[in-house]
């Protein structure tokens, strides 16, 4: 009897000690990382580790030829162009651009990332190149048009975005049905798992323009949001170039553009430039 | 059917491309699987020795391995040790590490197993004609032991290969990732590709567990064969 006790107090030790090794090694070598995605350590590698999203049309999408296309791919590769480097793009998921970017995996996220203050405490945002807020869409013959109906029913969303966010802070009393992927969202709203589904709103008309029989119920609940290229916490250097690069490209009137070539196929008529985009100067 | 969801496959570079990703996990799984039956056959030879302290560390290993789901240990390995540690892997070599090790963890177990259920008199007749741990091991222990432990092996084997659908979370273009990626390219023009990127899938994951089934049948019946003569 007594054997066994000191065999369990033995494990239970080591178990802790072991802990306390990986807590200890944590906290010192973390504050003595160099910044790695530095513009000028950027420079001398030569490429620009840009996290993207691949199964996000017409935002981050790989088309038929294996190509990566998209609103935020060709300001990815227009980020890389004037910086003079090569673009080597890492896809990620709604749940993962934070972390890819906090453990130097990328130096800069173009992934469709929304600005909300929880974010901005955990990465830094430069100027925002594109607003949307969160929209709902329900099939066409039982519409959902006010958050009052979603209570006590199930909302589809994708883990990590801010329709997850808002709903889980501001509207509790909806249950949430949350998924890894876009891909895996939607084939949930079409199996029928769920009432309705929340996701950017821009991206729900463009969803909705393909599969007519879902209609976008709500077309923006919370408050208006912005887009935004995200850096690692503190890297003043890339995030200053990023802000000045937004600001030359607002003067080319390079997102009207961009939006013409890659949005409007997608967005149709129902949507205008001037809801996507902001004020080119 | 001007529409039909299967030509979805044939566009542009589609094939080639899931193509591309099933090699990707294939050349993971397989490097992984190699490294984990090496270490995990030491290790289980290891844990059949009678040193406590081995013992012990051995058996935190496997449990950790074992207990902490495969999500979670690549969440780990990926995103939170390198910032920890400042380790940085690029995420294929990272993912061969993680499955290389969950499988030395799970194989040592099935060989300490099969070592220790070889019937008590071959190791006492072993050691009764003078024969070495190391001759021991060699000649009696690890020949018996191997058609005992190769279904849990083979089994074994198909999880690694079926887990590698995980990839996706660390950004590795694995072919359940690039499948993703051609079913959200191509639903405009074929809402029912879902269908038949997935069914392709299937239908390689199936061409290569398939095999090593029917290779593990074999070789057990081979040896049942041999031992009955």
């Amino acid at each position: 009897m007594r054997k066994i006790w000191i065999r369990t107090i033995a494990i239970i030790s080591l178990i802790a000690s072991l802990m306390l090794v990986l807590a200890g090694c944590g906290n010192s070598s973390s504050a003595s990382s160099d910044n790695n995605s530095s513009v000028a350590a950027i420079k001398k590698r030569g490429t620009i580790r840009i996290a993207v999203f691949g199964d996000l049309p017409p935002y981050g999408w790989v088309n038929k030829d294996g190509q990566r296309v998209g609103y935020d791919v060709t300001l990815a590769r227009k980020i890389a162009k004037d910086l003079g480097v090569k673009p080597k793009f890492v896809q990620v998921n709604a749940n993962n651009r934070v972390d890819a970017l906090n453990s130097d995996k990328v130096d800069i996220v173009l992934a469709n990332f929304t600005v909300t203050p929880e974010r901005k405490g955990i990465v830094d945002f430069a100027k925002p190149y594109m607003k949307v807020s969160v929209g709902v869409i329900s099939p066409k013959d039982k519409a959902i048009t006010s958050a009052s109906q979603l209570q006590g029913k199930n909302l589809i969303v994708t883990k990590g975005t801010t329709a997850e966010n808002y709903f889980t802070s501001k509207q509790p009393k909806v249950d949430l049905l949350k998924f890894d992927s876009k891909t895996q969202q939607f084939n949930a709203l079409k199996n029928n798992r769920g009432v309705a589904l929340a996701d950017d709103n821009s991206y729900l008309y463009a969803w909705v323009k393909n599969n007519p029989t879902y209609t976008v119920g709500i077309k923006s609940i919370g408050p208006k949001q912005y887009v935004s290229p995200a850096v690692k916490k503190g890297n003043k250097s890339l995030l200053n170039w990023t802000n000045k690069e937004i600001t030359k490209l607002n003067k080319q009137g390079f997102f009207t553009d961009d939006y013409n070539a890659q949005l409007k196929p997608y967005f149709g008529s129902e949507v205008k430039p001037s809801d996507i985009i902001l004020p080119q100067k | 059917m001007a529409h039909s969801g299967i030509n979805v496959l044939f566009e542009g570079t589609n094939f080639t491309r899931l193509l591309g990703g099933l090699w990707t996990t294939v050349q993971i799984a397989a490097v992984a699987i190699i490294i984990g039956l090496i270490l995990g056959i030491i290790l289980g030879v290891l844990r059949t020795f009678h040193n406590p302290l081995l013992r012990l560390v051995l058996r935190l290993y496997l449990e950790f391995f074992r207990i902490v789901p495969t999500t979670v240990l690549l969440f780990l390995f990926y995103y939170i040790l390198p910032r920890q540690m400042n380790i940085h892997l690029p995420g294929p070599q990272m993912a061969t590490l993680v499955f290389a090790l969950w499988m030395a963890a799970e194989m040592s177990d099935i060989v300490r197993g099969a070592l220790i259920s070889v019937p008590k008199h071959q190791r006492e007749s072993g050691l009764a004609i003078g024969l070495s741990r190391y001759q021991l091991y060699r000649y009696i222990l690890i020949p018996q032991a191997f058609t005992l432990e190769l279904p849990a092996t083979i089994n074994l084997i198909t999880r690694i290969i079926k887990t590698t659908s995980l990839l996706m979370l660390i950004s590795v273009m694995d072919v359940i990732n690039i499948g993703q990626q051609i079913i959200e390219a191509n639903n405009q023009h074929y809402p029912t590709g879902v269908f038949w990127v997935y069914g392709l899938i299937f239908l390689l994951y199936f061409l290569i567990d398939y095999p090593l089934s029917w290779w593990a049948n074999r070789l057990e019946q081979k040896r049942m064969e041999n031992i009955n003569d």
